[in-house]
């Protein structure tokens, strides 16, 4: 009786020589500009080719500006950044979507748009939110630059089994209530580190009713919990959201695929080395008032009070965060003004994301003195998402409608806050400075965060739909 | 297995200690120097933010513009360090500024597996020693504390040693200056059964 991680960990050995860590076969490896050049450098200095390009996919999202395609990277750092990924993988013969090509977008959500990424696949990239590819039952995770230049060098890792935490959601979530605001649930329960050392298998009956873009999002923040990864078992509703997409099986590949996705799911009475349950119904919308994104509370909850921490030191990160937030313990959230809000990132940067804020944006405007970006995931969400008016929704409101990377999750392309300024974000860190030396972040829902754009101030999804 | 990289052994030097848990990757290396393509100089942005003002001005009371940083060997941290951000920018960053051991309560998997890869030491103390040391390096910056790998133990500032653990594998590796990506090369053959069979 084996959890679906064993069933992936074990087809994918190459080798386990005793004493030592394991081959671990890779079968997708997704590249992009700011981890990758110091690894093509490597292979250049051994003087070899990358073993699979095949099995390669690159794409440009973490510096490049969201503004018109056609206008320059500004920034001469960042041009050479991405020029340099675009010579690389001319050089090592990888395929690479541009800035400005139809498939290009964040690398997290152009793998599942095109189906490469599949149930029972492993996938890594340099970045830790490759954890996003486990909704489809794939055994993803994040490596650093001397891994990628090990995967290019020999599409395999040294890793050692990892072990498994199962984490049921019984009941359904509520009205309002997304895979988001779970995730951030997850994180306040088990900490910021409780994942350590684990892959994750979400599952129960809350799991199982989100939709595909819905375990995306809580997959994408299995990292923020310390998990390297983290997954959900291949269902109907992967099977449907793959078939058809370009790099999916087709004809009777495509059933012989099914028949094998089927079967990775987990064992009754598999053995997980740790369970946590949750009970899905009793979840409201969650909003991060701190510096990690375990600070995370009800939205209608009052900021906890540092001397409500049992241990000295979560005490004091307490302190600190409120005053970096500029916060007062024992207040609501509710009604703190905002000056940004962010829609977009790996975490809810897709079609269904953008539905759910243009839900709250249709017919309302962005308040006076609020700057809202929304910032499709991909140049195929943008399509999408224009296909049905979605842009003109937020434009109609007053919020910017932008061209698809990374932006202001991690501000490293011009996107950035301005020191001081609160921000209700979509992305996955509420780090000190992420969006900017400075910044403060909340983080929310699409909901939560288009509520705050139309309101001014963190407000309550839920009274506005 | 070849040696091809500097072997480690056996150091000590001063320690510095950042007594926070759940020190993230973008706070050791905030994004925005993450768009170099080389591993060289990153230790000049080292913790960026927190030496710095948004002004450029050193914060004075920040630990690594003290005198007593000068020649810092061995930071010593709360639990956690090394969460968020793979990225491996982190570890060289910390490197570059002249550190090779990171003592910690605990470390993130990714940048554990980074430091490594770095000939960085994340050694991970038990937590009788560890809460201790941070209040003692907090304390005193610039105690020294040698780090011996072949015997797994770290030689605190009041001359106790305390036993580490560290995977057995790394520890070859750092010991012989082996290079990772070389011995996973020589395994081709068994990689390209591996690809023939499935
Ligand atoms: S959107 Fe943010 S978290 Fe996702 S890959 Fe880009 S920078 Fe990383």
């Amino acid at each position: 009786m084996r959890t679906i991680i064993d069933k992936i960990w074990d087809a994918h050995v190459v080798s386990a020589p005793p004493g030592a860590p394991s081959l671990l076969y890779i079968d997708l490896h997704l590249v992009h500009e700011v981890t990758s050049p110091q690894a093509f450098d490597g292979l250049r200095a051994r003087k070899i080719r990358v073993r699979r390009p095949d099995r390669t996919v690159a794409t440009v999202d973490h510096s490049i500006p969201t503004t018109p395609r056609h206008l320059p990277i500004a920034d001469a750092v960042a041009a050479r950044q991405v020029a340099q990924l675009e010579a690389n993988c001319r050089e090592f013969g990888i395929p690479c979507a541009g800035r400005g090509q139809p498939d290009q977008g964040i690398v997290h959500v152009i793998g599942p748009e095109r189906g490469l990424t599949q149930p029972g696949l492993t996938i890594v990239c340099g970045d830790s939110h490759t954890a996003t590819h486990g909704a489809f039952g794939a055994l993803a995770f994040g490596i650093g630059t001397s891994e990628v230049e090990m995967v290019l060098a020999s599409q395999c890792l040294l890793q050692h089994r990892p072990k498994t935490l199962r984490i049921t959601v019984a009941g359904r979530l509520g009205p309002g209530v997304s895979a988001k605001d779970l995730a951030l649930a997850i994180i306040a329960t088990i900490g910021v580190g409780g994942g350590t050392g684990h892959v994750i298998e979400y599952a129960g009956g809350a799991v199982r009713a989100l939709s595909m873009e819905q375990r995306m999002t809580l997959c994408n923040m299995s990292i923020e919990a310390g998990a390297r990864a983290g997954l959900v078992e291949p269902d109907d509703t992967t099977f449907e959201y793959l078939a058809g997409r370009p790099a999916a099986p087709a004809g009777e590949a495509w059933d012989a695929a099914v028949r094998r996705w089927r079967a990775l799911a987990t064992d009754d009475g598999a053995r997980f080395d740790r369970q946590v349950a949750l009970d899905g119904a009793a979840l409201s919308p969650m909003i991060t008032f701190g510096t990690n994104p375990g600070m995370a509370i009800p939205i209608d909850a009052v900021v906890p009070a540092p001397s409500s921490a049992a241990a000295p030191a979560d005490r004091q990160a307490l302190e600190r965060a409120l005053d970096y937030m500029g916060l007062e313990a024992g207040r609501p959230l509710l009604g703190t003004p905002v000056d940004v809000v962010f829609i977009g990132s790996c975490t809810n940067g897709r079609t269904s994301d953008l539905r759910d804020a243009a839900a709250i944006f249709r017919g309302r405007r962005v308040a006076a003195g609020v700057r809202a970006m929304v910032v499709p995931g991909s140049a195929l969400v943008k399509r999408e998402a224009e296909a049905e008016g979605l842009d003109q929704v937020f434009l109609a409101a007053g919020a910017e409608w932008r061209e698809p990377g990374c932006s202001m999750c991690i501000a490293m392309n011009g996107d950035q806050l301005r020191p001081g300024q609160r921000a209700v974000s979509t992305s996955n860190r509420n780090f000190e400075g992420r969006q900017g030396p400075g910044g403060r972040t909340f983080l929310a829902s699409p909901a939560t965060a288009a509520a705050a754009a139309v309101t001014g101030a963190v407000s309550d999804p839920r009274r506005l739909s | 297995m070849s040696a091809t990289r500097e072997p480690i052994t056996r150091f000590e030097g001063p320690a510095v200690a950042i007594a926070r848990d759940n020190i993230d990757t973008d706070q050791i290396i905030p994004a925005r120097f993450l768009k170099t393509t080389t591993r060289a100089g990153l230790g000049a942005n080292l913790f960026a933010d927190w030496r710095r003002d948004a002004e450029g001005t050193p914060r004075a009371g920040f630990i690594l513009n003290r005198p007593e940083a000068a020649g810092a060997r061995v930071l010593v941290a709360g639990w956690n360090f090394g969460c968020g951000s793979s990225r491996e920018h982190a570890p060289w960053a910390l490197v570059d500024f002249g550190f090779r051991a990171i003592l910690a309560g605990s470390f993130a998997d990714i940048f554990r597996q980074n430091a490594l890869k770095n000939g960085l030491l994340p050694i991970a103390l038990p937590a009788d020693i560890h809460g201790p040391l941070v209040a003692h390096v907090a304390i005193r910056p610039g105690a020294v504390v040698g780090v011996d790998l072949v015997r797994r133990t770290v030689r605190l500032p009041d001359g106790r040693e305390a036993a580490f653990e560290v995977d057995a594998f790394a520890r070859e590796c750092l010991l012989a200056g082996v290079d990772e990506i070389g011995y996973v090369l020589a395994q081709e053959a068994a990689i390209a059964r591996f690809e023939a069979m499935r």
